[in-house]
């Protein structure tokens, strides 16, 4: 009997305790720096919740894309929580493939999320997807090489100013480059930069009837002037630079000023990577006077596809990875300054922080300043800063950065480039059924 | 005189062949060298000495871990290379020996699908593959990468058995050989070079096959090419680390290589020599 | 029982090969047909002497090629009935029958005729690299060599190196026109470094395939070369023939089976040619490399357009087909003996 009763007690335990393990999470990531710390704190989150166990997939990120993105849309179920951008976030939840966040717990404080990463992420008032890092766009320039040439960065520079700013560094500096900026084709490569910048130069990718605009003024005089930029001021093999590349540039002191994402920064003050960590200047993304300065606004976010088996336990990982303690348990484990940035208010009140990142300031200017709501000064019938959130945009925004690059490397005339655009992107929008 | 031109040639013909083998070579040599430097010196320019640091590997080692890729692509490579042997052994043998008119339409046929592009198939696959709870599984992969060297592996051994002379199957088949027997006494050891060549090719096309391997797995499946496409990294350019993964990656396919060319070698022919 | 595999020590069954080469080369010299050739062999015969007419064959090797065709066809037929459909996977609401309009508007894509001559450029750039390259390493390592075994195995080692690696390695390590391997020795002799994927971006993507498909031609060519009679190339060099000679009357015509072997594998993998591609220049800078695998790609996983990246890969098996014909019309006679 008693021996009976022993095992019947082991067997309950053991069947306890198997269903308990059972509650395995699969992860899908981006391998960026900050994903992969994540990955390597996660340790934390198991010890708190020995009853979740988590899988891990990390990707490149455009393979990432692939996959996370047939895996929803076929209902594949591979995964139960997704890093996915806010550009996909609104689309995915009008379709309703995502599930809504509202089990992130009482101490979650929604409302710390910077305002316009939080409304890039919600639909009719919803949430979808918590925040990890957010960026927007902004300057990064060589004090030294500036002051070499008696120049001086104003509180917001003009496009003109940086036009004359980069030829006269070149000039004076023949070894470093006057500029550098994204070249390589791919809607998130070329084409995040160039829309930013036609954003700032008063353009737009459609009006109100989704008609494509490139044959506009505006998309001419700004794509014009960044083609020529880059061929008087900018580096050689500009076509196929992306983000990287002038990153690797930028540190090894080739490059006098190089606009981008804002999570650069980090990156080119720290003095193990970067050579030049002691001389970096930070700036607003440029405009022409008008006071838009591109509206770039990108976070990569956590979410649970409406697929998963697994949500709460989804949500209890997403409540770990974006809450503040995550916050704290990094800058307790590597530092301040590998914090990921640009999600939460509170992080920018830190003390501790704004010492240990010099460009925490502009970063946060930068994400206030970007609405993706009117990203041009002309009313637009879409959403979105450096991209267009629309299903098409990926394709479309990759032909046309395959054709903007191929001006930039001269194989084609600016003209010939726009006009190739214009009709290409006709064409997708009839096809898709935006215009009648 | 004559032994003198002759060693003259040969020191000249082994020296422009090492010249050219090593510039074949070089991309490969250079990417493990690159391997074993740090960042900084694997962008600053050619240099064929590294510092010789291992800590590339050990970065790469903790970020990911490399065994249970490594395992899934030896399970998938040989796996699906077994299968399509199993399937592709009785069917190039009745189209070798017993050849119909439409043999030759039906082999070209099969060759040309495999010019589809894979890409084109992937929605109908992937949906195959989640109705039948296939996706990341290595049967399920192991399944797909059957079917599409599958053509290739018939044809290879097509064109051997047709190089075995119809002699020695009638001489059998006087002595009463059934069909199966035919096969497995006869035809079998006689193409054992053929077979063997195909099933090193069809390891390696399988081990290096990074479209399918790569979509249709996730935590449990994902091979070695999946295991690359971990490192590229969108923040900086980890070249040194990104050579390590790919050393990583190459190294097991490379040494069998190395050391199954002479088998590979033989078979190779395609039937293409007489 | 009989035990048949015995029976293969007995040698009386294998004719010498001498003896099968020269039967095979007077057939050939007399014109027969590969028809008349097989008839006289009953094991060739297709109904095992049971009967002769062709299409009463017992079916007994029917399963293997039945089987065969299904794992072929399943997918093939589904791609064809999504090319019918509308069905965009980020635009579930959409779907319907498209009749022809997914091959209409893949047609009218206006990368869709340069994504064709790319796909043929490719293909033929890399073939025509493989096998005159190829002919000219195996001639070189048939030659007696000090080390002809660690000199082969660094020849074939691209083989086995995959695609997205290979791909890798150029772009960054040798032809990034910063840090790349060719702009340094550039600038070492005081020019100025290329910009390979910039200024001649499908010669680049052919050079990558060309290098990984170079040991696979080098390597089928050599064992053709090496078959060839010793005694047939000692006696024309008797004769005087010179090298050229030689080479032109003597080994190319050896070799052209070989070579038609090369093409036909080479043009299988060439024609789906995408990751490298994908990897080093995205189909640009315009449609400067787009092919017709990366157009269906870009379909497929970038629009998510199912429909027409299916229609896409029917019209590619279309055109692979036709590709097929013309090459065994041109070659595949070497491949009948």
């Amino acid at each position: 009997m008693k021996l009976r009763s022993a095992l019947l007690g082991a067997c309950s335990v053991v069947a306890l305790s198997g269903t308990a393990l059972a509650e395995t999470i699969t992860i899908a990531t981006v391998n960026n720096g900050d994903m992969i710390r994540m990955q390597r704190l996660a340790e934390d989150f198991t010890a708190k919740h020995p009853d979740i166990e988590l899988q891990w997939v990390t990707l490149e990120e455009n393979v990432l894309r692939e996959r996370v993105t047939t895996d929803i849309a076929a209902s594949g179920g591979q995964y139960d929580v997704m890093t996915i951008g806010n550009y996909e976030v609104p689309i995915w939840a009008k379709q309703g493939w995502l599930l809504e966040l509202n089990g992130l717990g009482d101490d979650y404080d929604v409302d710390d999320l910077l305002p316009a990463i939080r409304g890039g992420l919600s639909v009719d008032g919803k949430l979808y997807a918590a925040p990890f890092y957010g960026e927007s766009a902004m300057i990064m320039y060589r004090t030294d090489l500036f002051e070499g040439s008696g120049l001086e960065m104003p509180e917001s520079p003009t496009w003109e100013f940086i036009g004359e700013a980069a030829r006269k560094i070149k000039a004076d500096n023949p070894d470093v480059n006057g500029i550098c900026l994204r070249g390589k084709a791919g809607w998130g490569e070329n084409m995040a930069f160039i829309t930013a910048l036609v954003n700032s130069y008063g353009g737009r990718w459609f009006d109100e009837n989704w008609q494509p605009q490139f044959d506009q003024p505006e998309w001419k005089e700004a794509f014009q002037f960044y083609v020529d930029l880059m061929n008087e001021a900018g580096p050689s093999g500009a076509s196929s630079n992306g983000f990287n590349e002038n990153l690797t540039l930028f540190q090894q002191g080739k490059c006098a000023m190089w606009m981008d994402a804002t999570v650069a920064a980090s990156f080119v003050s720290n003095p193990e990577d970067s050579t030049v960590a002691d001389k970096v200047g930070y700036a607003i993304f440029p405009d022409t006077g008008n006071g838009n300065h591109g509206h770039w606004l990108w976070s990569w976010n956590l979410a649970v596809p409406a697929s998963s088996a697994k949500a709460d336990a989804a949500q209890t990982f997403i409540a770990w990875a974006t809450n503040k303690a995550y916050t704290e348990l990094v800058a307790e484990k590597e530092g301040w300054a590998n914090v990921p940035p640009g999600t939460r208010t509170s992080l920018y009140e830190n003390e501790a922080y704004k010492e240990a990142a010099p460009f925490a300031e502009p970063t946060l200017a930068a994400m206030n300043a970007a609405d993706i709501t009117n990203p041009s000064v002309k009313p637009v019938p879409y959403t979105g800063g450096q991209f267009v959130a629309i299903p098409e945009f990926q394709g479309l925004g990759t032909t046309v950065g395959q054709l903007f690059s191929a001006a930039l490397a001269g194989q084609m005339s600016v003209d010939d480039a726009l006009a190739q655009a214009q009709n290409v992107a006709t064409r997708e929008m009839t096809r898709s059924g935006y215009i009648k | 005189m004559a032994r003198a031109v002759s060693t003259r040639r040969k020191w000249i013909a082994t020296a422009a062949a090492w010249v050219v083998a090593l510039v074949i070579f070089f991309p490969i040599f250079y990417m493990v060298v690159t391997s074993l430097k740090t960042e900084p010196e694997a962008i600053a320019g050619i240099s064929l000495i590294p510092s010789g640091t291992f800590e590339n590997y050990v970065e790469v080692q903790t970020q990911r871990d490399y065994f249970k890729p490594f395992l899934n692509s030896v399970i998938i490579s040989l796996g699906s290379t077994l299968i399509a042997l199993l399937i592709a052994i009785p069917a190039a043998w009745s189209m070798a020996f017993s050849p119909t008119r439409r043999t030759k339409d039906i082999l070209m046929w099969m060759l040309s699908t495999k010019m589809m592009p894979a890409v084109g198939v992937l929605v109908p696959m992937f949906l195959i593959f989640r109705d039948t709870g296939l996706l990341d599984t290595r049967i399920g992969l192991t399944v797909v990468l059957t079917l599409i060297n599958l053509p290739i592996v018939v044809w290879m051994l097509y064109t051997y058995f047709r190089e075995i002379p119809g002699e020695i199957l009638e001489a059998a088949r006087m002595d009463g050989a059934t069909l199966m027997g035919e096969i497995v006494y006869v035809l079998t050891p006689m193409a054992v070079p053929g077979i063997a060549s195909t099933m090193l090719l069809n390891i390696i096309l399988a081990w290096n096959e990074a479209f399918w391997s790569i979509r249709l797995s996730a935590a449990n499946a994902a091979p070695l090419t999946a295991f690359i496409a971990s490192f590229s990294s969108p923040q900086g350019l980890f070249w040194a680390k990104l050579s390590a993964a790919s050393t990583l990656a190459i190294a097991p396919i490379l040494i069998m290589g190395w050391f199954s060319q002479r088998q590979l070698v033989r078979g190779l022919t395609f039937g293409a020599v007489k | 029982m009989h035990q048949p595999h015995k029976r293969l020590a007995r040698s009386n069954y294998l004719p010498h090969p001498e003896v099968r080469a020269q039967r095979a080369s007077k057939d050939a010299l007399s014109g027969k047909s590969r028809r008349t050739i097989r008839n006289r062999n009953p094991a060739r015969d297709p109904c095992h002497g049971y009967a002769t007419n062709q299409n009463a064959c017992p079916p007994d090797d029917g399963p293997a090629v039945v089987l065969l065709l299904i794992w072929m066809i399943v997918p093939l037929s589904m791609t064809i009935w999504y090319s019918f459909q509308n069905y965009n996977m980020l635009n579930p609401a959409m779907r319907g029958f498209a009749g022809f309009f997914n091959y209409v508007y893949f047609y009218t894509d206006p990368a869709f005729y340069q994504a064709i001559i790319n796909t043929l450029f490719i293909v033929v750039g890399v073939l025509f690299i493989t096998i005159v390259g190829g002919i000219a390493l195996a001639l070189l390592l048939d030659q007696p060599i000090f080390g002809q075994g660690i000199v082969r195995i660094l020849v074939i080692s691209p083989f086995f190196v995959m695609p997205p690696v290979a791909a890798l390695i150029w772009k960054n390590m040798i032809m990034h026109p910063g840090y790349g391997v060719l702009a340094d020795v550039s600038r070492f002799l005081g020019l100025q470094p290329v910009d390979w994927f910039a200024q001649y971006p499908l010669t680049s993507v052919i050079i990558i395939v060309a290098w990984q498909w170079l040991p696979f031609a080098t390597l089928i060519l050599l064992t053709a070369l090496q078959s060839l009679d010793e005694e047939q190339k000692e006696a024309a060099e008797m004769d005087g023939a010179n090298f050229a000679n030689r080479f032109w009357y003597l080994t190319l015509p050896h070799l052209a089976r070989a070579i038609t072997v090369v093409i036909l594998i080479q043009t299988i993998f060439l024609l789906a040619v995408y990751a490298e591609i994908l990897v080093t220049t995205n189909g640009g800078p315009g449609y400067a490399t787009t092919n017709l695998a990366f157009l269906i790609y870009r379909t497929a996983l970038l629009s998510y357009d199912v429909g027409g990246a299916s229609a896409g890969g029917v019209i590619a098996v279309v055109l692979a087909n036709i590709v097929a014909i013309f090459l065994m019309r041109a070659v595949g006679r070497n491949l009948d003996r």
